[in-house]
């Protein structure tokens, strides 16, 4: 009678070497958001995957509805009521909303012709019920990151999910998207459906759950709800030890400046102007940040400062030298250390080996080559030695780079940027998509990073990651730095609103156009 | 520490294996496929095959036969090999070879009367150079403008071969009816096993495949062990991530392309000292692009090229004996080629394909 809606019980799944999930349990009822809480590679995603019939456990049962059930498939899923948005979205780019929406379930007319008119009212129907508005006829490659995955949840109501399962849907929004996100979800419940939301953000447990389950190294440790209990809490559960939040930071010792940037203008893919005229400095000793909405020219002016972008005008100096029109190599052997925002694109070679990426950028150096010809003894001496130094934690320096978690190849990376010891680091959003315990790590070293007298560019969407980091604060809106604030002079929304172009004298625009530039 | 010495250790045989079987396979499928087709057609598969092998491997006359007609394979392979691992689909690996042969051609009569140890290795290296240069345009190309050098290259074939065909038809055709540059003298050619050791009876079989397995070896070495190689793979497999590291990918396209035809070149300079003596239109029997089966059935792999184009090689040397001795038509033999091709691009050309998406997408999930 009172059977929860979904009952997990003593699931257990093995992959080669590695227990994923050790006899969990957990139940989900209709009408609650159940948060699945956990560090990078904990379990979470393999638990749902068993749900969602992607992978069948080697042991325990399902219990849907009180009946006891095996999922054999995702469509068996879907049939009996469970959907699932995935990090990545399964949408097909060139049709529309609709088309996506009815994909695999279409209402046809006779012969097979589809009935796009009652597909479309079907569409418009669903999505006012639970509040999304979406147009039924727009693209799907035109929409922003936040409104795909709102057609991703509209396609799991069409098939009539009653549980919905949130594989990290945050991972890809702005501080904006999440809030709306957050009260679609709200409103889903409300209408009597059951939430799972996976996630390894404490902040969003609290905001939005109403149960949170925790899982470490394949096990559930433990089970709260957010209003008895509080981030450091949570925190421990998950990582098993104290998580500190804002890291320990000395006073700045301001020494001489390091990279002076001067009316620089830089160009996009598009040819349109995305920096337009930024000026600013960063002193040894020194963590500036640049704050600011994803897509207002941070990715423009890191490739500009790192050789890998033309600048259009402007100039940029480090230690006095004019490096304007360094190429990457220059930039490089000129004493700049860059951390890519996007890993697997920059950051890393996935197919190369950990030395071979170790030795990315500094290949053709001793003592890792001479005369072109490279130094196998010495690569693995200095690999072995970063990677115990930055905790990258590996079976072997033979591993692929792609085989790490994301945590480690962060770690991989930062290893390699600050042991060829720089004299200005570039972080471009060096945390996201880590966990707690690895975001401490990277925050940590940066800060060391600036206490050995480096200078250190922090390009951040986290205002939290900005405000516990930076010494200077330099808010970007629409390729200009609209605001600089010194630390702790502040607050998120201060910066929040000059962020959004609020604040100064540019009220008018809104937040879509910087909003639309994310999908990229 | 044991323990990880010891995972990586089953890692890498794991990792071997993981190479060796899909091709392996492939040859098994391709083998058992023509033995049905022979059947089918009437003919005894066991006799066609032991036939084959026979004319291949069953003397020295017949194992010198082997290695002569692996020898431009082993360069076309490597060709195409090293292409690829820069991310570079050289499929005018024929074009570049008649480039190497006309070189060949015409600097083995303009240097007659020099020693041969100072003829043969200045042809070698003059031909190589003469496929970098043919290469070197399709390169340029594609790292200033972007073009595609499958198209490139491909056109730079038909432009190899026209101006081939229409010098040996013409201002350098050797008096006579037949189409063909006048023959060599015996000091420009490559020297035979039979001419320093005549008791190996191998044969036509030429140095050419010695200098083919020492190549091998050194593209193996480069690739691994120097910066140009290091460059090359790391271009092949993430162009973002190399510009990031310093690496230009335009001259590493450049000179990746330009290194891939001068090894192109090489098969057809070897074909024309080692071989045929002079230079004629149909000189190379599509070398080029068999080239890109071997680089492929090889993974791509520099040393596992020798050991594919022997097996192409055998194939082409026993295919005369299986059809005197098992009444096999001969052109079954390219029945088998074919099916080892398809069988091996079907599984390679997909991988090779869906690798852009694979990294992105597939990794993020594990």
């Amino acid at each position: 009678m009172d059977a929860a809606l979904l009952e997990v019980r003593e699931v257990t799944k093995r992959f080669p070497g590695v227990l994923a999930n050790d006899k969990v349990s957990m139940s989900l009822e209709s009408g609650e958001i159940v948060a699945l809480l956990g560090e990078n590679g904990a379990g979470k995603s393999t638990l749902m995957n068993v749900v969602y019939g992607l992978l069948s456990p080697d042991g325990g049962e399902l219990y849907y509805e009180g009946h006891p059930v095996k999922v054999r498939s995702p469509r068996h899923a879907i049939d009996l009521g469970i959907g699932m948005v995935h990090q990545h979205f399964m949408l097909v780019e060139p049709l529309t909303v609709t088309e996506n929406i009815v994909l695999g379930n279409e209402p046809t007319k006779i012969a097979g012709v589809i009935d796009f008119s009652t597909a479309r009212k079907a569409v418009a129907e669903i999505s006012k019920r639970y509040g999304l508005a979406v147009d039924p006829d727009a693209v799907i490659r035109d929409l922003s990151v936040g409104m795909q995955q709102r057609v991703e949840i509209l396609k799991a109501l069409y098939r009539g999910a009653k549980i919905l399962i949130l594989d990290e849907p945050t991972a890809v929004l702005t501080p904006q998207e999440v809030r709306e996100l957050f009260k679609v979800v709200r409103s889903l419940v409300d209408e009597g459906l059951a939430v799972v939301f996976i996630t390894h953000k404490l902040e969003e447990v609290m905001a939005v759950a109403d149960r949170v389950v925790v899982m470490r190294d394949g096990r559930v440790v433990g089970e709260a709800r957010p209003s008895e209990t509080d981030m450091a809490g949570l925190a421990r559960m998950m990582v098993g030890r104290d998580v500190v939040f804002r890291v320990e930071k000395k006073p700045s010792v301001r020494g001489e400046t390091i990279l002076e940037v001067d009316g620089l203008e830089v160009l996009d893919e598009r040819r349109l102007e995305a920096v337009r005229g930024m000026s600013f400095d960063v002193c040894a000793g020194e963590v500036v940040a640049l704050a600011g909405v994803s897509g207002n020219g941070q990715t423009e002016l890191v490739e500009a400062l790192t050789g890998l972008r033309r600048p259009a005008a402007g100039s940029v100096r480090l230690s006095g030298k004019d490096i304007t029109h360094a190429s990457a190599r220059q930039s490089i052997e000129a004493g700049v250390s860059h951390v890519p925002e996007d890993r697997h694109r920059r950051g890393m070679v996935l197919e190369f080996d950990l030395a071979e990426n170790m030795i990315l950028g500094d290949h053709r150096l001793e003592p890792f080559s001479r005369h072109g010809v490279m130094k196998p003894t010495e690569i693995a001496r200095v690999t072995e030695e970063r990677v115990a130094a930055y905790d990258v934690r590996t079976p072997s320096i033979r591993v692929l780079g792609g085989a790490l978690s994301g945590g480690n190849q962060q770690k991989l990376v930062l290893a390699r940027e600050l042991g060829r010891d720089p004299k200005l680091l570039i972080a471009a959003q060096p945390t996201r998509g880590l966990d707690v315990g690895a975001i401490e790590f990277v925050h940590q070293q940066i800060l060391a990073e600036r206490d050995s007298g480096k200078g250190v560019l922090l390009v951040s969407l986290e205002l939290e990651e900005v405000q516990g980091l930076a010494d200077r604060i330099l808010v970007v809106y629409e390729g200009r730095i609209v605001k600089e604030f010194a630390a702790g002079e502040a607050s998120d929304e201060d910066l929040g609103l000059y962020m959004t172009g609020g604040g100064g004298d540019k009220f008018a625009e809104s937040t879509e156009v910087s909003v639309k530039g994310l999908g990229t | 520490m044991e323990r990880a010495g010891k995972a990586s250790v089953t890692h890498r045989l794991y990792g071997l294996l993981e190479q060796i079987a899909p091709p392996l396979v492939s040859v098994v499928i391709a083998l058992a496929i023509s033995s049905l087709i022979i059947w089918v057609v009437g003919y005894d598969p066991v006799r066609a095959f032991s036939a084959l092998f026979d004319g291949a491997f069953g003397g020295p006359r017949q194992i010198g036969e082997t290695m002569l007609r692996s020898t431009p394979l082993i360069f076309t392979g490597l060709a195409v090999a090293y292409g690829f691992r820069a991310g570079l689909f050289n499929i005018g690996a024929e074009g570049q070879l008649f480039m190497g042969g006309l070189v060949a051609a015409w600097l083995g009569v303009a240097l007659a009367g020099l020693p041969t140890m100072v003829i043969v290795p200045i042809i070698l290296v003059a031909g190589a150079a003469a496929g970098m240069a043919w290469a070197f345009i399709p390169a340029l190309l594609k790292a200033r403008v972007g073009a595609h050098e499958v198209i490139t290259t491909m056109m730079f074939t038909f432009i190899a071969r026209y101006i081939v065909s229409w010098l040996v038809t013409g201002p350098l055709k050797a008096p006579g009816q037949i189409p063909q540059t006048v023959q060599l003298p015996a000091e420009s050619m490559l020297p035979k096993f039979t001419d320093i050791l005549p008791e190996l009876g191998t044969g036509r079989a030429h140095l050419g495949f010695v200098v083919g397995i020492a190549l091998a070896v050194v593209v193996w070495w480069v690739l691994k062990h120097t910066t140009l190689g290091y460059e090359a793979r790391a271009v092949g497999f993430n162009p973002w991530a190399s510009e990031t590291g310093g690496i230009s990918v335009s001259l590493t396209t450049v000179k990746s392309l330009c290194l891939s035809g001068a090894l192109a070149a090489t098969a057809g300079v070897t074909e024309v000292i080692g071989l045929h003596g002079r230079l004629f239109d149909q000189f190379s029997a599509g070398f080029g692009f068999t080239g890109i089966a071997v680089a492929l059935l090889a993974r791509n792999n520099p040393l596992a090229v020798i050991m594919t184009a022997m097996l192409f090689g055998a194939l082409s040397a026993g295919s005369g004996t299986m059809q005197l001795q098992a009444d096999v038509p001969s052109k079954v033999v390219f029945i088998i080629q074919g099916l080892v091709v398809f069988l091996v691009a079907a599984q390679q050309l997909a991988v090779w394909l869906l690798r852009p998406f694979k990294a992105r997408g597939g990794v993020e999930n594990a």
